[in-house]
């Protein structure tokens, strides 16, 4: 259970592979989170806000996420933050074309794609891009239109409504750089906000405030 | 729009206990410039897009001590980070990841045993594979190799070089390009060893010929001395990125005057 005097916010950070996570923990410590990176289920179960990283192939991460799925969703249905950065985010949607067409998480209706490959493009997307900012979202708090982050990705979301694309990018086409549910509880960043210098850092903070503000609703529901 | 990069580059050898950065002239005489944790603030301070690291000394019992800066750099720091100088071994790489670095460079091992490209890429995606090519111009057995034309109509052709620069290996810089990326590297990092330590400007011919064979990045390398050039390698050279150590280093220019200067040229970059 959420312990209402608890001063700062508890963060897991999911652990289910390889990659950099150090990154997001110091982030997330930066901001004032208490954060561990864990696969520990009753840490993340009393967490405030779970956060899911991921680099690598999609097949490869869904099937490394398995034996923390349940936990994960059950979060997700109780209204706890969670927020997806890159393959992280790409997984909180239905499904995904990387590697056939495989099955994702399902908390954000819509898909991932390919970038096009007939457009002369590097792939992947490597690099700072700006942000065109499309509706309104508590991980957007103090960020202007046109701030640079940091994207590393060869595939992109695709969501089911317009309204569930918080803000997009631009390389050859227009894609999804943040993705929402409808509740607005779970929240993707296609870039690494962890790596996006103050900017990230910000959203970071935005991230660690919609975990404090929801506990109340969490705890609400008993 | 996706913005040019700019890299500064820490070369640190890590003979004391802290480290310290230096930079070579054409790989030799080096010269001491400072903490490389807090020479590494400084450039994000001052807007640098991402770090790299490269171990000069590069003996794996020292390698704990790059570790050791990753990590103290990463406390402060929230750019990518990349980490190079020696990497063998995919235990190293791993090591390197978990510290916080999000990618490593590969140079002299991949000439030696290639298919550690396609396992790294394999395992941590290819993302986080750089390989680093130091190539030098050579003049004779022009026959079967790619033909580059400097600026002066001169042929040559560009011959991979490894341990540092010191050996040449015979491979074609070009057909060495296409192979790395087949195998899985995510980015190439270009060193001409005839620019390098001049501060006379990129090797222009090289970086655009491997830029236009090749589709994923490229980090133009070795050779910064002015404004100019830099814009020269992101224009000319077709680079997506461009390094340098020691003008940053010595602030003979500050990163925010190359960003400046670049905008006014038109090109794109994170202000």
């Amino acid at each position: 259970m959420v312990q209402s005097s608890r001063q700062s916010k508890r963060i897991a950070i999911l652990d289910y592979g390889v990659g950099n996570l150090k990154s997001a923990f110091k982030g997330l410590r930066r901001v004032g989170a208490d954060c561990r990176i864990t696969a520990d289920p009753f840490f993340i179960r009393d967490a405030d806000g779970i956060v899911l990283p991921g680099v690598g192939a999609f097949k490869s991460g869904m099937k490394n996420l398995e034996p923390l799925r349940e936990i994960l969703s059950d979060a997700v249905a109780a209204g706890k933050p969670v927020l997806g950065i890159c393959l992280g985010m790409q997984m909180l949607l239905s499904l995904s074309e990387e590697g056939g067409l495989i099955d994702g998480l399902g908390y954000i209706p819509g898909r991932v794609v390919r970038f096009p490959q007939d457009m002369g493009l590097k792939i992947p997307h490597m690099g700072w891009n700006t942000l065109k900012v499309r509706h309104d979202h508590p991980i957007l708090d103090g960020i202007m239109d046109g701030a640079y982050v940091y994207f590393v990705h060869s595939y992109y979301a695709v969501t089911a409504k317009d309204e569930l694309t918080v803000a997009t990018s631009r390389y050859g086409v227009d894609f999804a750089a943040i993705v929402t549910s409808s509740n607005g509880n779970v929240v993707g960043t296609q870039f690494h906000p962890e790596k996006s210098g103050e900017i990230g850092i910000k959203m970071l903070e935005n991230f660690l405030r919609m975990c404090s503000t929801s506990t109340k609703n969490f705890k609400s529901l008993g | 729009m996706l913005a040019k990069r700019i890299i500064p580059c820490l070369d640190v050898t890590l003979d004391e206990a802290s480290g310290c950065v230096v930079k070579g002239v054409e790989f030799v005489n080096l010269r001491r410039a400072g903490d490389p944790v807090e020479l590494a603030k400084r450039y994000n301070e001052e807007g640098a897009d991402e770090l790299i690291f490269l171990d000069i000394t590069a003996s794996s019992d020292r390698r704990r001590t790059m570790i050791d800066v990753i990590e103290r750099t990463g406390e402060d720091v929230f750019i990518p980070m990349t980490v190079g100088g020696g990497i063998s071994e995919i235990e190293e790489i791993r090591n390197i990841l978990r510290a916080g670095a999000d990618k490593v460079t590969v140079n002299t091992a991949a000439v030696k045993k290639p298919e550690l490209v396609d396992a790294a890429s394999e395992i941590f995606g290819s993302q986080c594979i750089v390989t680093a090519i130091d190539c030098r111009r050579n003049f004779e057995d022009l026959e079967g190799k790619e033909i580059v034309e400097l600026e002066d109509g001169t042929k040559v052709w560009y011959e991979v070089v490894i341990y540092g620069g010191r050996t040449p290996v015979g491979i074609d810089a070009i057909w060495w390009a296409r192979e790395v990326e087949r195998r899985g590297s995510g980015e190439i990092m270009l060193t001409s060893m005839n620019t390098d330590g001049r501060k006379d400007g990129y090797d222009l011919p090289i970086t655009r010929a491997i830029s236009e064979a090749v589709d994923i990045p490229i980090i133009a390398s070795g050779g910064a001395g002015t404004l100019e050039h830099i814009y020269e390698a992101l224009t000319v050279g077709k680079a997506d990125a461009a390094l340098a150590a020691s003008i940053f280093h010595f602030r003979e220019i500050e990163i925010k005057e190359v960003k400046r200067y670049l905008k006014e040229r038109g090109v794109e970059v994170r202000l």
